[in-house]
């Protein structure tokens, strides 16, 4: 899968429209993008996260897998200021403290997020969709007079030909199909051109075609930006995983290779042989 | 009506065209200004020049009521704005509307009283209620340039104040409807109180002079109306602008996914305090447009069942369409001032039924009739 010149270049992106000032302050020291530590969880007594650390890379793709309830989207829920956790500290860069940032300042300064159920504007236009998605200064008095420029219509465009969305541009994103829309909110992830992909189960009712060009697009994209992927659909892990996190109970139960991961008899208990196949 | 509601944009190939906020094609423009022209002049002339036995004079009595259903329309837009495209039903839009009421009645008041117009120094109110000297917030409303300020500043800063703590506490809903509601009563018994200061139960009536001009002249009655068809056209084109823009597309998906839009870097708190304050002051200037033409504000234009018979306009007209909002004022209040007269006792009856009867069978209220699709947004 071919992706476009500025979903490829980071610095020939981040050049062009000026991005909000946290996106400037936001120093990676080389490597480790996002930093989990001691993140806790509970919710009336239950512990959905327990003493959770993880670190990601930059330009990694890390696939999260574990049997349900292990607290997947709760870690995915903490990372993007939607749930704050009881303990732990949570880092995006070296200076963006995610537990004392707002979701939007996340979100502004570089983390996108596919939820597991597709949520798209549906009285808006898929055009449009992508239009509110792109990456952009997204306050109101910017809001009020922006036009997109003919290098984010170009973008616009790209995106619409890579999602397959090119004849449905004009339509209600409520009228397309559930498939149209997963791609669509992958779209909307792409304009965003984040530097932390979250993505909550992208292949969930699609086609098997689907499922091939959705890991074709994540392997594409990883290099350039971190994917953290979480996913049911082991086939699916296996085909673009380079390292695996399997959570449990809420905390990391074994981390590696597919193989490696596979082999671990903790991790055969937890799945009861599922992962064995 | 098709000009109006849909763009052209969407017939051009290529490049991505139909993102551009376009107010309205040449076409559009055209019979946009025409409309306009017809409604705010026109009008008018034909109750000025025209002798009044000729079967087309507009009678005098006729002028006024028009511009009040004018000043009802500029409230079906403000309304439509909030609700209609961001999801907020304000049930205490009365409260902005008669603020703005009131600070013109403050302004024709106090300029008459300055002017020699009365028998006192003072408004005619305070020599009813035994004062001898004017409440200290009177200070500074003789002057125009002062009532336009508060006018803007007063509606303004009570929007952005109550809008803050409510949607910083994310209240939403029916329960953001309810304390709107519970706002517009409050206020409603501040003012009946005859130590606020301003006529208590009687409200301010028996205006003389606007910027120097008598209101009981034909020609300032004429003007008022055409000043007034001409703010309308005004707002329309702006909210127009507004919902066309990417600010509109964000006003929307806060409508319908507030949390996916925070998740994408848009603090949802800003764009509705804009667009709530926003609305409250286009209300604010049609209640000040209003009370001129009308003669009289007093507290009852404050009562919970007047705001929510705005509510009832927008969705009888068409939410999220902004022409339909105005066209379900006009039809509304046009019926309401038939009925009122002919059969007093059907009016709430006639309201009732029509309101079931589009919830029921129109969701896309009275517009998607004309325009034959049921589709609310523009």
């Amino acid at each position: 899968m071919r992706l476009p010149a500025w979903l490829q270049n980071r610095t020939a992106v981040e050049a062009a429209p000026p991005p909000r000032d946290l996106a400037h302050r936001l120093e990676t020291g080389r490597g480790v993008i996002l930093y989990m530590e001691g993140v806790s969880v509970s919710f009336d007594g239950f512990k959905a996260l327990n003493d959770l650390s993880l670190y990601i890379d930059e330009g990694e793709l890390r696939c999260i897998i574990g049997p349900n309830g292990a607290g997947k989207s709760t870690m995915m829920d903490v990372i993007t200021g939607k749930t704050r956790p009881d303990t732990g500290s949570v880092w995006f860069g070296q200076t963006l403290d995610c537990l004392r940032r707002e979701p939007w300042e996340i979100a502004a300064a570089g983390v996108g997020r596919k939820f597991q159920k597709p949520t798209v504007f549906e009285q808006l236009s898929v055009l449009e969709n992508l239009e509110v998605a792109m990456q952009a200064d997204k306050r109101v008095r910017i809001s009020l007079f922006a036009r997109p420029t003919p290098a984010q219509r170009q973008q616009l465009d790209e995106v619409l030909t890579l999602i397959g969305l090119s004849g449905e541009r004009d339509r209600l994103a409520g009228l397309i199909s559930h498939g149209q829309k997963q791609w669509l909110e992958i779209g909307m992830l792409l304009m965003q051109n984040p530097r932390v992909l979250l993505v909550d189960e992208p292949v969930a009712g699609m086609t098997p075609g689907e499922v091939e060009r959705t890991a074709e697009l994540l392997n594409a994209l990883a290099g350039k930006h971190s994917v953290i992927v979480v996913e049911h659909d082991m086939a699916f892990v296996r085909a673009i995983a380079r390292k695996v996190t399997v959570l449990h109970q809420g905390s990391v139960l074994a981390e590696g290779s597919m193989d490696q991961v596979q082999a671990d008899p903790r991790v055969q208990e937890v799945y009861l042989g599922e992962v064995v196949a | 009506m098709t000009v109006f509601s849909h763009s052209v944009a969407g017939a051009l190939p290529g490049a991505s065209d139909s993102i551009r906020p376009m107010i309205f094609g040449p076409r559009g423009w055209a019979i946009f200004g025409t409309v306009v022209v017809l409604l705010a002049g026109g009008i008018p002339l034909l109750n000025l020049i025209l002798p009044v036995d000729s079967s087309l004079h507009v009678p005098d009595y006729l002028i006024p009521l028009l511009g009040k259903f004018a000043c009802y329309a500029l409230v079906a837009l403000a309304m439509d704005l909030i609700w209609g495209y961001c999801g907020i039903l304000s049930l205490g839009h009365g409260v902005f509307f008669a603020l703005g009421g009131y600070i013109m009645g403050m302004h024709m008041s106090l300029s008459a009283a300055q002017a020699g117009l009365y028998r006192t120094a003072f408004p005619p109110f305070m020599e009813f209620m035994q004062r001898d000297s004017l409440p200290w917030f009177w200070a500074g409303f003789g002057h125009p340039a002062w009532a336009l300020l508060m006018l803007l500043l007063v509606p303004g800063l009570l929007a952005f104040g109550f809008g803050y703590l409510a949607f910083r506490s994310r209240i939403k809903g029916v329960y953001f409807s309810i304390i709107t509601q519970a706002l517009t009563y409050a206020v409603m018994l501040l003012f009946f109180l005859n130590e606020t200061g301003l006529g208590g139960n009687n409200g301010l009536t028996d205006f003389k002079i606007l910027l120097g001009f008598s209101l009981q002249e034909p020609t300032t009655r004429a003007a008022l109306y055409g000043i007034t068809v001409a703010s309308v056209a005004s707002a329309y084109v702006l909210c127009r602008y507004l919902v066309r823009a990417k600010v509109g597309r964000v006003l929307v998906g806060v409508r319908d996914a507030e949390n996916r839009l925070m998740f994408l870097g848009y603090n949802p708190l800003h764009y509705k305090l804009f667009v709530w304050t926003l609305s409250a002051l286009l209300c604010a200037i049609a209640g000040a447009l209003y009370v001129p033409q009308v003669g009289i504000i007093n507290p009852g234009e404050l009562q919970p069942a007047n705001s929510i018979e705005m509510a009832i306009w927008v969705a009888v007209g068409g939410r999220g369409t902004l022409v339909g909002a105005m066209l379900g004022a006009l039809v509304i209040n046009g019926a309401k001032s038939w009925l009122t007269a002919a059969y007093p006792d059907l009016w709430l009856f006639f309201l009732a039924a029509l309101f079931i009867a589009v919830t029921l069978w129109l969701p896309g209220g009275l517009l998607s009739l004309l325009n034959g699709r049921r589709r609310g947004k523009a």
